[in-house]
C-alpha cells in the first residue's frame, strides 16, 4: 500500500518557509550549472551554423587557423584552376583570397578592449557566404577604406556604428554597414576590401587563406583530397564546418570550471536538503508511528520521504532553470577562441537538453539529500515514534 | 560572553543538524574563498617587486600585429630605461596539436637582455652561458619541462605557422621562477637567420625595465606619446596591467567571478537561515522558560544570534581550510593565466571569507531571533513544538 503523494505535497506546503528556502538553494546551484551549459550550447550553435557545407578553407600546410596562416597570391592562382570548384552565375570561379588580422576595440563592459577579427575579402567572398544579410547601411566598396561590422559588434560596442570610424592599419576606416550572420561566428567579425587591407598591412604578396566552393557533395571529397595531397601547393584544407567545429575547444576551460563550481555548490545544497528532510522526519515522528500502526510498510515510508525530497528538489530545479531562462536566455556574451585569438560573440541558449540536464542535476541533489533521512524515518521503532512529542 | 557555554551547548544539542550545516556552509564558503583568492590576484594584489618596474609595449592595434624592431633602440635611449628586450610570440606546433599540453608559450628573445629584464629566472650560471652563446639553444620553465618530460640537452622541434620555418632547438637551461614559468624562450637571432629579409626586423612586444617606480609610471605615457605620430602606434602598460588585459580578453572574468560569488553567498544565506529557523522554531518553549527565569529579550536574542554566528564561523573555517587545498590545485593548473599561480588564501582573503561567514550567520538568524525573543512568555510556554 502506498502513501498518497498528496500527503507529501501538503507537508511541503505547510512548512512553506523551509520548503522555499531549501528549493531556492537548490535553484541557485542549478542556475550556475544551467548558465554554464547555456553558454556552451550557445557557442556550439554559433559554430555549428557557421559555414556553408560545400565551402573549403585553405591554409598553409601546418597552420591550424586562418590567423597564423600565410598563403601566397601565386599559390592562390594555382589553386583557382583546380577542377571541382564551382562557378557563380557570372561564370567566375568561386574562390576568395582573404587576409585575416586582429584589432583591439574597447567596449562598455570591457574597457581593456576585446580582440576582433578583421577579414579582407573580395566581392566573391561575400557570395561564398550566402547566409550573411546586410541589416543596415550598405556593403563596402572596393578600393575604399570602408568596413561592414557584424551585428554582435554593433551590440557590444555602441561606439562603433554606421558613420563612425575605426583606426587600424594606416589610418581611419569608416563603418558603412551592419551585417547579420544569423547565429554564426561572422557576427563578431569586421569585413573590408581585401586589397585595401593588404596594402595597409604591407602584405600584398602573402595573405592569410582562401575559401573555395565545391560544385557538389561528390566533388567536395575529391577536391579536399586533391588539394591536401598536392605537394606543390603545400596547403592544409578542411571544410568550413569542420574548421569552426574545431574551435569548440574554446569552451573547454569554461565547461570544466563551470562543472566544478556547480559540483561544489551541489555538495552544499544537498547537505542543506538533507538537513531539511531530517527536520521533516523528526517533526513528523508521531505521524510516522501512526502510519506504521495503520499498516503502511517500512518500504512505503521510505519511499514517501524520498519522494518528498525529490519533489522539493524538482521545484528547485525548475526554479533554477526558469531563473536563468528569464535573466540570461538570449543575452549576448563573448569568449576568446585561441585559434583565432579573437572573441566570438554568442547568445546564452537554453534548449530542452540544457533544461533537462539542470533538472536531472537537481534530482540527484534531492535523491542524495533525501535518502538518509528517508531511511531513518523508515527505521523508526513504532513505539518510540509514537511516544515522541 | 558569559552566555558562551550556553551558546555552545545549544550549538551541539542537535549534532547532526549542526554538522550538516557546518559542512554545507563550509563547502559553499570554500568556493567563495577560492573565487575571492582569484579575484584578489587579478584585481587587488600589488605586483611582485620585479614586475612593478616592468612595462610592456605592444602595437596599439592588437597584440598580434608587430612593430618595427628599431623601436627597441629608440626606447632604450629614453631616460629612466634600465633595460629593454624584444619578445616575439612564435606560435607553431610542438609534436602535434591534439594534446593540449603541447600548447605552451614560446617566445623568441634576446638571451642577454632576457636575463637582465627578467632577473627572476633562476638557473645555474653555466646554463645561462650556454643559452647566451649557443644560437640554437632554448630554455624553459621547470614545471613545463616536467609536464612534457623534457631534459637538459634534449632536442626540440617547433614547426612554425606564423613564421614559415622549422626550429631545431636544444634545451640548454631549465629555469625556475615564481611566476610565468611555463614559457620556452629561444634565441631570436636563430629565427631571424631563417626568415626572409623583409620579416626579420619586426617585434611583437618590448619588455621595458625602468630604473625606478617613478620612471615606470612616467615611461608608460612617454613611449606612447613619442610614437603617436608614427605609422605604427604603441600601447604601453605595466606588466601587471598587460597580463590583466590579456586575461580579460578571454571573456569578462570580473563579471563571471562576481556573479558566482553572489550566487554562492545567497545560497549560504539560505542554508543558514533555514537551519536557524528550524532550530529556533523547536525551541520557542525554551525561550519562554529562559525569559521566565529573568533573561531579557536582548539576552535571548544575543544567545540565538551567537549560536548562528558560531555555526557559520565554524563553516567559514572549514571553508578556508578546503579553499587553501583547492588553491594548491589551482596553482598547479595555472597554465596560461600566470596570475592563477599566485592564487592563495592570504590572510586578507581568509579574513574576508570569515567576515562573510559571520555576516551571513547574523543576518540569517536575525528574523528568527527577533520573533522568538519577542514572543510573549505565555504564548511561548504554551507552544507545543
Amino acid at each position: 500500500m502506498q502513501i498518497p503523494i498528496a500527503y507529501n505535497l501538503r507537508n511541503l506546503v505547510v512548512r512553506w518557509g523551509t520548503t522555499v528556502m531549501t528549493a531556492l538553494g537548490i535553484a541557485l546551484t542549478v542556475a550556475v550549472l544551467v548558465a554554464m551549459l547555456a553558454m556552451v550550447n550557445g557557442l556550439e550553435t554559433s559554430f555549428a551554423t557557421t559555414g556553408h557545407p560545400l565551402n573549403i578553407i585553405v591554409t598553409r600546410k601546418g597552420s591550424e587557423s586562418e590567423l597564423v596562416s600565410n598563403l601566397a597570391r601565386t599559390v592562390f592562382q594555382d589553386l583557382k584552376v583546380t577542377p571541382g570548384i564551382a562557378k557563380n552565375a557570372a561564370g567566375e570561379t568561386m574562390a576568395s583570397l582573404e587576409l585575416i588580422t586582429i584589432i583591439n576595440i574597447p567596449s562598455v563592459d570591457q574597457p581593456d578592449g576585446i580582440n576582433v577579427t578583421v577579414r579582407g575579402l573580395s566581392p566573391i567572398g561575400l557570395e561564398l557566404r550566402p547566409d550573411l544579410k546586410l541589416t543596415s547601411g550598405r556593403i563596402f566598396e572596393t578600393g575604399k577604406r570602408e568596413i561592414v561590422i557584424g551585428k554582435a559588434i554593433a551590440v557590444r560596442h555602441p561606439d562603433v556604428a554606421i558613420g563612425k570610424t575605426l583606426r587600424f592599419g594606416r589610418g581611419e576606416w569608416t563603418v558603412v554597414g551592419v551585417m547579420d550572420g544569423g547565429r554564426s561566428a561572422y557576427n563578431s567579425e569586421i569585413f573590408c576590401d581585401l586589397n585595401q587591407l593588404t596594402s595597409d598591412y604591407n602584405r600584398n604578396e602573402v595573405v592569410s587563406s582562401a575559401v573555395l566552393r565545391a560544385t557538389d557533395e561528390a566533388t567536395l571529397a575529391a577536391l579536399l583530397n586533391r588539394l591536401e595531397s598536392d605537394q606543390k601547393l603545400n596547403v592544409s584544407v578542411r571544410t568550413e564546418r569542420a574548421y569552426y567545429a574545431a574551435q569548440m575547444t574554446a569552451a573547454r576551460p569554461l565547461q570544466i570550471l563551470g562543472s566544478l563550481i556547480a559540483l561544489i555548490m551541489a555538495v552544499g545544497s544537498s547537505f542543506a536538503a538533507m538537513n531539511t528532510m531530517y527536520a521533516a522526519v523528526s517533526r513528523r515522528a508521531k505521524e510516522i508511528g501512526t502510519l506504521r500502526v495503520l499498516g503502511f510498510s517500512q518500504g512505503s515510508i521510505l519511499f514517501s520521504f524520498f519522494l518528498e525530497s525529490i519533489v522539493l528538489s524538482l521545484i528547485g530545479g525548475v526554479l533554477g532553470v526558469l531563473l536563468v531562462y528569464f535573466t540570461l536566455n538570449g543575452a549576448t556574451t563573448g569568449l576568446l577562441s585561441f585559434q583565432t585569438f579573437s572573441q566570438i560573440a554568442f547568445d546564452y541558449t537554453i534548449n530542452p537538453k540544457v533544461a533537462g540536464m539542470g533538472i536531472m542535476f537537481a534530482l540527484f541533489m534531492g535523491a542524495f539529500g533525501g535518502l538518509f533521512p528517508a531511511r531513518s524515518a523508515a527505521k523508526k521503532e513504532i513505539l518510540t515514534a509514537l511516544r515522541e512529542i | 560572553m558569559k552566555y558562551l557555554s550556553l551558546i555552545l551547548k545549544n550549538g551541539i544539542r542537535n549534532k547532526r543538524r549542526s554538522i550538516l550545516t557546518i559542512i554545507s556552509v563550509g563547502v559553499s564558503l570554500c568556493l567563495l574563498g577560492v573565487l575571492l583568492a582569484v579575484y584578489a590576484v587579478f584585481y587587488v594584489s600589488e605586483a611582485p617587486p620585479e614586475q612593478a618596474l616592468r612595462l610592456v609595449t605592444r602595437n596599439k592595434i592588437s597584440l598580434t600585429v608587430t612593430m618595427p624592431g628599431y623601436y627597441r633602440d629608440q626606447i632604450a635611449k629614453l631616460p629612466g630605461v634600465q633595460n629593454i628586450m624584444t619578445n616575439n610570440w612564435f606560435g607553431g606546433v610542438y609534436k602535434d596539436t591534439r594534446d593540449p599540453n603541447n600548447f605552451f608559450a614560446r617566445f623568441g628573445a634576446e638571451p642577454e637582455r632576457l636575463l637582465l629584464v627578467r632577473p627572476e629566472l633562476k638557473m645555474p650560471e653555466d646554463q645561462k652561458q650556454a643559452f647566451v652563446k649557443e644560437r640554437t639553444a632554448c630554455i624553459l620553465g621547470k614545471p613545463l619541462a616536467d609536464k612534457l618530460g623534457i631534459q637538459l640537452g634534449q632536442r626540440i622541434q617547433l614547426k612554425g605557422d606564423i613564421y614559415p620555418v622549422t626550429l631545431e632547438l636544444i634545451v640548454r637551461g631549465i629555469y625556475t621562477a615564481n611566476t610565468n614559468d611555463e614559457v620556452l624562450y629561444f634565441n631570436q637571432e636563430y629565427l631571424n637567420e631563417l626568415l626572409p629579409v623583409a620579416r626579420r626586423s619586426n617585434a611583437g612586444a618590448f619588455y621595458v625595465m625602468a630604473d625606478s617606480l617613478e620612471s615606470a609610471s612616467r615611461l608608460g605615457k612617454q613611449i606612447d606619446t613619442i610614437y603617436y605620430n608614427f605609422p605604427v602606434q604603441t600601447k604601453t602598460e605595466s606588466e601587471q596591467a598587460f597580463s590583466l588585459a590579456f586575461a580579460s580578453s578571454l571573456g569578462n572574468i570580473k563579471k563571471f567571478l562576481l556573479s558566482i560569488c553572489a550566487a554562492v553567498m545567497f545560497t549560504v544565506l539560505l542554508v543558514s537561515a533555514n537551519t536557524m529557523a528550524m532550530s529556533v522554531r523547536e525551541r520557542v518553549k525554551e525561550v519562554g522558560v529562559l525569559k521566565t527565569l529573568g533573561f531579557t529579550t536582548e539576552a535571548v536574542m544575543g544567545i540565538i544570534l551567537g549560536e548562528a554566528a558560531v555555526i557559520s564561523l565554524l563553516g567559514g573555517l572549514v571553508g578556508c581550510l578546503l579553499a587553501s587545498f583547492l588553491c594548491v590545485g589551482l596553482r598547479a593548473a595555472g597554465g596560461f593565466l600566470p596570475q592563477l599561480k599566485q592564487a592563495a588564501m592570504t590572510p586578507g582573503v581568509a579574513a574576508t571569507t570569515l567576515g562573510v561567514a559571520l555576516g551571513i550567520g547574523l543576518i540569517s538568524s536575525f528574523v528568527p531571533a527577533w520573533s522568538a525573543s519577542r514572543t510573549p512568555i505565555v504564548d511561548a510556554l504554551k507552544s507545543n513544538l
